[in-house]
């Protein structure tokens, strides 16, 4: 069984990582009856219970997570410090700073990336070491504010510097159209530039998409009809039944986010029949290596609290699944073109379920002309708590080059009028020329995107080869 | 007379599980000992403690699907894996075909060699091995390919038999035709016989004719089981004189492959139906053997939906079409019987000419293999292994669809 390390940079890096902890020891507690410490907890937890094989119960303080937290402002990562998930943490994995990096990539990526580079690749090494066979980082961050965005894609170059054979998984935060911080368009396209380089896999998340599914929730779980009664704690968006008993404000968003992350790795820690481990996600949904944007979806959102619900809503988990309203940033993949789909389902359902599913939607959706049958499932026997079965598609989709072009328009209206621009240009290391390089770096991903939508509908041609006689 | 496994990758491990499960239960079933003997001298090595141990050697690059099987095989409490007959690390392949043959096969290749010597030292006589995974993944695929290698170096003079499973056409696995066809062009020339099972045919098995509703791999993995478990239990060939094979790898690859291009080997069953329905139906030889014979012309590859126009073409004047009609031209084919009244079924219908190809007479191309005894509960099976025309179609697809991706871009 092999590990991850979890990253968490910034403040919304921290606060969505805390729910990713939270709800992965739920998980944890509620599949692992007996409360010894096993393979499938190993690969996001150290165990450090000094009674190494009589552990008597998965105690919070005999369990380590294999995390790296750093922020360059105190407030979040104390309040983690004064949560009930205080114990869980050692004060070697935390990297704290005390004025923020306040909204500027420069501040993050330049000035704090040089002073704590030795201190961020010394706590990174550390992690790694305790690490039986190290597999893949998981980066959290958003692209919108300084630290996460700045200090976190630098974090990003030195993975890539100091663990060249380690896979990186990055979940970035995308700011929305009304985001609150004004600067966020030049930060998230000098961020960009740094995922398309150092990324193995970037699965991009926007706050108002995670809105809108929390309110679609909220409207059910609320709702006047007896028949559609939710069960509380078996939401995507619920932390219901996790240590932290108390719901802040994001943190039902950011449940959803932890909940993309723990089905993602789930078929690698729990057994099933057939088995996706991480390393097969980047290999099968990655076609050209710049092209490693994955639209995630997620369903079901909610479990009825009926149980003599009718079983036909595994059909419906499939089709909601490549509707609109359930991807988790603004995009309609369906309308654009698949490079590649992968389909993790976790829970009690068949492999017929799946191929009946693939075929009854295939018709509706247009895949590249090289890649006809893009799909990669992947079946494990380990349902979420709360649902009996739950499905994570995760789309390689040309729709993401709306996304970024809208990024592009909005970062132009700022540099057009060099707005804002002296902050980050006052910043040691940092000049124009780092704008105009991410700007083409963005244009010529959005253009590799746009060509491979060009043959969209067009009829290609077998290329010719040598026939098999048949 | 002993076979020994290796069983690579999840797909491999899971339905070498389900293999085993099946030859232990029809090996014990019933009062027949000398076929009781042969088989689990076969596929079993009997323990000092009396316990039936599988001749199988388990590799896979993690370890959780070598884990489910071993589990699985305790819990059925009938029979077990050796306890250190296993290989595992802790990261996969990736589904990448290169991982495993040129990064995971050299890396591990003594501790397999190993694993694999010790089992075969443990037979008293080895007729052969058999290697058994999917071509779509990166271990089974690579590491399976490598593997085949090695073997074919250490023991030049056994019969290597490749089980191969075929993934679904509308996609498992995006890699899945890269891994395929470069796993089949080296095994072609590595192995002696490679059986082929498509996950679509045996879906299809599942769905029309066993009326199973909700098919999962452990379903699917069961009819591969009961299809190879016909092919390899002990039968008695035309000359035996009542005594089973000792070499049954020799003889199935010396009744098939008769030409050093021509390795690829289809595997048809007939009845397959529901197990409730089993006690309920009898049949005759004629009828099965009258629509396995259409089957195998048609290229169908169950019992419903058999095409009865496809005819052979007329004797006469018989110029080869190679793109012609859907008629499939067999080889070779090997028919295997089993159960009741077996000595009286008539097998004339395999053995026209028309049937197969001109430059190899009826009397060396079909060849029977006869046992009194029933097979995995049903009264009368037939099994036909056909070294015929029937997996080009699937072939090419494959072929096509990693030709198109390659030459993207």
């Amino acid at each position: 069984m092999t590990q991850s390390v979890v990253v968490q940079v910034g403040q919304c890096g921290n606060q969505v990582g805390y729910r990713f902890w939270d709800l992965a020891l739920r998980e944890y507690a509620s599949v692992n009856k007996r409360g010894l410490y096993d393979d499938a907890t190993s690969s996001f937890f150290r165990n450090v219970d000094w009674r190494w094989d009589e552990c008597a119960g998965l105690t919070l303080a005999s369990l380590n997570p294999q995390a790296v937290l750093v922020d360059m402002e105190e407030g979040v990562i104390s309040q983690i410090l004064q949560g009930p998930l205080r114990e869980l943490f050692d004060s070697a994995q935390l990297l704290t700073d005390v004025s923020g990096s306040g909204n500027n990539w420069a501040t993050g990526h330049m000035t704090y990336g040089s002073v704590y580079r030795e201190l961020i690749v010394d706590k990174l090494r550390k992690a790694a070491e305790l690490c039986d066979c190290l597999q893949c980082f998981f980066l959290i961050h958003s692209l919108g504010g300084g630290t996460g965005s700045g200090l976190g894609t630098r974090v990003l170059g030195l993975l890539e510097e100091e663990f060249p054979g380690v896979s990186r998984i990055v979940t970035s935060m995308y700011p929305s159209a009304e985001d609150d911080v004004i600067t966020s368009p030049y930060n998230s396209v000098l961020a960009m530039r740094e995922l398309t380089e150092h990324a193995h896999c970037v699965l991009p998340v926007e706050n108002q998409s995670l809105m809108d599914i929390v309110q679609k929730i909220q409207m059910v779980a609320h709702g006047a009809k007896p028949e559609l009664m939710v069960r509380r704690n078996a939401t995507l968006s619920s932390g219901q039944g996790g240590v932290h008993e108390v719901e802040k404000p994001f943190d039902a968003m950011n449940n959803i986010v932890a909940n993309l992350l723990l089905n993602m790795t789930s078929s690698a820690r729990f057994e099933g029949c057939l088995n996706v481990d991480l390393n097969e996600i980047a290999m099968n949904l990655v076609p050209f290596p710049r092209l490693h944007y994955l639209v995630p979806s997620l369903a079901p959102l909610y479990t009825l609290a009926d149980v003599n619900a009718v079983p036909r809503r595994l059909d419906q988990m499939f089709s909601d699944a490549f509707s609109k309203d359930y991807q988790l940033i603004h995009a309609n993949p369906k309308q654009s073109m698949y490079l590649a789909c992968a389909l993790m389902v976790r829970g009690n359902v068949h492999v017929s379920d799946l191929r009946r599913n693939i075929e009854r939607l295939r018709p509706s959706l247009s895949f590249v002309s090289w890649n006809q049958e893009g799909w990669k499932t992947g079946l494990c026997s380990v349902p979420p708590v709360g649902h009996s079965h739950s499905l994570l598609a995760l789309a390689n989709n040309t729709c993401v080059k709306l996304n970024f072009m809208e990024l592009k328009e909005r970062f132009s209206k700022l540099y057009r009028k060099k707005a804002h621009l002296h902050h980050f240009l006052h910043v040691e290391g940092m000049d124009l020329g780092c704008f105009t390089e991410a700007t083409s770096s963005l244009d010529s991903l959005i253009e590799e995107y746009d060509s491979l939508d060009a043959t969209k509908d067009q009829a290609t041609p077998d290329p010719l080869r040598l026939r098999i006689a048949t | 007379m002993s076979v020994v496994t290796v069983q690579l990758g999840q797909c491999g491990n899971q339905v070498g599980q389900e293999l085993f499960d099946v030859l232990c239960s029809d090996a014990l079933a019933g009062h027949r000992k000398t076929y009781s003997t042969a088989s689990c001298e076969r596929f079993f090595h009997l323990t000092s403690q009396g316990d039936l141990e599988a001749r199988a050697v388990l590799i896979d690059m993690e370890p959780k699907a070598i884990n489910s099987s071993m589990t699985k095989a305790l819990k059925g409490g009938r029979w077990r894996y050796g306890e250190a007959s296993h290989f595992s690390q802790k990261q996969g392949s990736g589904n990448n075909w290169a991982n495993g043959f040129c990064v995971h096969g050299p890396r591990h290749k003594d501790a397999v060699e190993e694993l694999v010597r010790r089992e075969v030292e443990r037979c008293d006589r080895l007729a052969g091995l058999m290697t058994m995974m999917s071509v779509a993944g990166g271990t089974g695929s690579g590491v399976g390919t490598y593997i085949t290698q090695c073997l074919r170096d250490i023991y030049p003079a056994s019969f290597i038999l490749n089980h191969l499973t075929w993934p679904y056409g509308t996609g498992e696995v995006i890699l899945q035709n890269y891994n395929s066809v470069l796993t089949l062009a080296h095994l072609y020339q590595l192995s002696d016989a490679i059986v082929v099972h498509e996950n679509d045919t045996v879906h299809g098995i599942c769905s029309r004719l066993l009326n199973i509703k909700a098919i999962a791999f452990t379903d699917i993995n069961r009819v591969i089981a009961h299809q190879l478990g016909g092919v390899l239990q002990p039968a008695l060939t035309p000359d035996s004189n009542g005594v089973y094979s000792l070499n049954p790898l020799g003889e199935l690859v010396s009744a098939l492959c008769c030409h050093p291009e021509y390795k690829l080997l289809s595997v048809s069953t007939i009845p397959q139906m529901p197990s409730s329905s089993v006690p309920y139906s009898s049949f005759s030889w004629t009828g099965l053997l009258k629509h396995l014979r259409q089957m195998l012309i048609s290229n169908t590859k169950m019992e419903e939906g058999i095409d009865w126009h496809v005819r052979p073409p007329p004797a006469s004047g018989r110029i080869r079409s190679v793109a012609g009609s859907s008629f499939n031209t067999s080889l070779a084919n090997l028919l295997i019987l089993r159960g009741k009244d077996v000595y009286c079924a008539e097998t004339g219908n395999f053995e026209e000419a028309t049937i197969y190809t001109p430059w190899l007479s009826p009397a060396e191309a079909f060849s029977a293999w006869k046992s009194p005894i029933p097979f995995n509960k049903y009264e009368k099976s037939a099994t036909l292994v056909s070294n015929s025309q029937a997996l080009l179609g699937p072939l090419e697809d494959i072929v096509r669809k990693a030709w198109n991706m390659f030459a993207s871009r």
